[in-house]
């Protein structure tokens, strides 16, 4: 009897501690990823932004949060109904649980491994994968409230995320060549001495700007451009629906960042192995690189104007397509040419 | 076996975990909120008048090219990925049967470039 | 490993219901969706079976690429979900032909397998690797690239035939279309974009 208590308690306790010891620093994050916004907008506009709500205005995302949660769910007539409840509810599972795989940290007082949720073998495939399912939220939600301008919306961004995928999947693959392994925690490791950001700096940047197209950010955001389609496929969503949408893109974008942080920037390294800077636990500088990355990408938004449509996709599949594949060879064959394999 | 089955519980925990937040969410909102729907109100957003019919239309065939184009790459980067892990193993010969492969989904690339299949207006 | 077998017997579940929905549902989005969700469970299928690559190649081309064309031409051709029920009767002969078709092959195959085919032990079949060893992602493309290549060339031959027949069959110029030609404007000096006139007061341009 005792013997399965403790079996259920033990793998299972520590396991769902793991859970939500990643799950809420990340709804806090996200959280707070909205009030940033705010704040660097209005900073770079000269504006003050939300400083009401508690000191600097602190408590603005929770009062948003308590907000939503007291409004109507609002359905309208003519939609699906199980589809549009649905929808939003994807979105937001697919942009948290994606974060299982990406390893934050390793070692020290809390793991002997890296800090990671499930370190398994083909991490990076799950995450192409998962970001891969994201367009769907959109579809279905366009799709599903019958209105015209969440459709119009929908469409936008389902080609637009397609087209920006490709050249995602061969960024990765060139980063892979390098590493030998689809496991996150290797493709750190791999660059204990020497970020990818530098051999691959060209890469680096076509990938932030995918990024950004892939999680519809500014100077990307057709499919919700205020100006031209009022908000795009959610539009028609109110309430906490609207709450799982909103949380769903900033955990997408602040995934993306840790993805570009795993890729480019050495993940939990610090820049130099200097012991007044290793001392430093390797999950802080994990989420300082993120913080980075999520800081420039609220600058772009304050500063690039928007795309127009053709530019978006002409810059997706003439420019980025042809580099990237390039670049997958010529990495490959640099690799091949001087022994550089790993795993040979 | 068990160990990499064990690699993959903690997805599928996670996924009930963060499913089960979703829910809640809007179930505690569907409870909180007062819910008084009525017609106007459920209407479609439109600029002050009745929607004239359903959304749901016909659009341009380049999203169907679009999609298309997009398999095909996406096949063609799958092919890409046991390639990448393995090319240490396979050597020269991988590297070059990978090259031939590309180089044929160039002369599809450049064929559509040719015929701006890649155009928007 | 119960929680093994009960997450088999849950995926089971939910492929089978979906696939079952994918035929009966009313609304062809609806079917779409079922279908997605259906590849989605065969994907934790593979999983439990170890074929992890597998599973998410599965994921990625068939969820991520193959569903979103299906979900565009189902959701945007605007099929009425009246219409689309009368044919019924009409396709259920061919539907019921190709489906005892792929059964009988099925049967042949598990049948093969079971009972042991003459030639079976001839045929060239790969040692799989310890996993522990090679994962099976790099166990496939230890293979595919160099003895498979014919093969994996063969695909590369297809996939060049889908991209030209798709362009061949969607692609359709428009007339009196402005372009952007970046080239050109960026190349643009102010020689030929501004000229000074000379304006004398009082007599206009």
């Amino acid at each position: 009897m005792v013997d399965i208590v403790k079996f259920l308690i033990n793998p299972f306790g520590t396991m769902i501690g793991g859970i939500l010891m990643l799950l809420v620093p990340i709804l806090i994050g996200v959280a707070y990823y909205t009030y940033a916004e705010r704040r660097v907008i209005a900073a770079a506009q000269l504006r003050k932004g939300p400083n009401v709500v508690g000191p600097f205005g602190l408590l603005q995302p929770f009062a948003d949060a308590v907000k939503l949660l007291f409004k109507e769910t609002i359905v309208p007539a003519g939609s699906s109904r199980f589809v549009f409840i649905i929808a939003p509810m994807l979105t937001f599972v697919l942009a948290m649980v994606a974060w299982a795989v990406i390893p934050v940290g390793e070692g020290g007082w809390f793991a002997d491994g890296p800090w990671v949720i499930a370190d398994i073998n083909v991490g990076v495939l799950y995450l192409f994968a998962i970001s891969s399912m994201g367009v769907y939220g959109i579809i279905m939600a366009g799709w599903a409230s019958n209105s015209k301008y969440p459709f119009i919306g929908a469409l936008r961004s389902a080609a637009q995320m397609v087209s920006y995928e490709v050249s995602m999947g061969l960024i990765i693959v060139s980063v892979i060549v390098c590493v030998g392994s689809f496991n996150l925690s290797d493709v750190v490791r791999a660059q204990k001495d020497l970020w990818y950001v530098i051999p691959h700096f060209p890469l680096f940047i076509v990938f932030f700007v995918s990024i950004l197209a892939e999680t519809n950010r500014a100077p990307f955001d057709l499919p919700e451009g205020e100006s031209e389609i009022v908000a795009g496929f959610f539009l028609e969503y109110s309430s906490m629906s609207f709450a799982l949408f909103f949380l769903g893109e900033y955990a997408n974008m602040l995934l993306m960042c840790a993805i570009t942080t795993v890729l480019f920037l050495g993940g939990w390294y610090a820049p130099f192995d200097v012991a007044w800077l290793t001392w430093i636990p390797g999950v802080i500088w994990f989420a300082l690189k993120v913080c980075l990355l999520a800081f420039v990408f609220l600058w772009v938004r304050a500063t690039v104007p928007r795309y127009r449509y053709d530019q978006l996709m002409r810059l997706g599949w003439k420019i980025f397509l042809p580099f990237t594949l390039f670049w997958v060879i010529a990495t490959a064959g640099v690799l091949v040419a001087f022994g550089w394999l790993p795993n040979a | 076996m068990a160990d990499f089955l064990a690699d993959y519980l903690p997805i599928l925990v996670f996924l009930g975990i963060a499913g089960g937040i979703a829910v809640v969410m809007v179930a505690a909102s569907w409870f909180i909120a007062p819910q008084r729907p009525y017609g106007d109100k459920a209407d479609a957003y439109e600029c002050g008048f009745e929607a004239f019919d359903d959304a749901r239309s016909r659009f341009d065939v380049r999203f169907y090219l679009v999609a298309i184009l997009f398999i095909i790459f996406d096949l063609e980067v799958a092919f890409l990925f046991p390639w990448a892990v393995s090319l240490g193993k396979i050597g020269i010969f991988g590297f070059w049967s990978m090259v031939v492969f590309l180089g044929l989904l160039t002369i599809g690339f450049v064929y559509e470039w040719r015929k701006g299949a890649l155009e928007w207006e | 490993m119960a929680i093994a077998a009960l997450s088999f017997y849950v995926f089971a579940f939910i492929t089978l219901f979906a696939a079952v929905n994918v035929i009966f549902a009313r609304n062809p989005v609806h079917s779409v969706l079922f279908l997605i969700l259906s590849f989605f469970s065969s994907a934790g299928l593979f999983v439990l079976m170890g074929a992890e690559f597998l599973a998410m190649v599965l994921v990625i081309v068939y969820v991520g690429a193959v569903a979103v064309l299906f979900l565009f031409v189902v959701m945007m051709l605007d099929v009425e979900v009246v219409a689309s029920r009368k044919g019924v009767a009409r396709y259920a002969s061919v539907g019921g032909l190709v489906g005892g078709l792929l059964l009988v092959e099925l049967v042949l195959i598990v049948g093969g397998r079971v009972g042991g085919l003459p030639n079976q032990t001839a045929a060239p079949v790969l040692p799989i690797p310890e996993m522990a060893e090679r994962t099976n992602t790099q166990a496939l493309g230890d293979v595919l690239y160099t003895d498979y290549i014919l093969l994996f060339q063969t695909a590369g031959m297809i996939l060049l035939v889908a991209m030209v027949g798709a362009i061949v069959l969607t692609l359709r110029k428009r007339s009196g279309v402005k372009r952007q030609n970046i080239q050109k404007q960026t190349l643009r000096t102010i020689d030929e974009a501004v000229e000074l006139k000379k304006v004398e007061p009082g007599s206009g341009l």
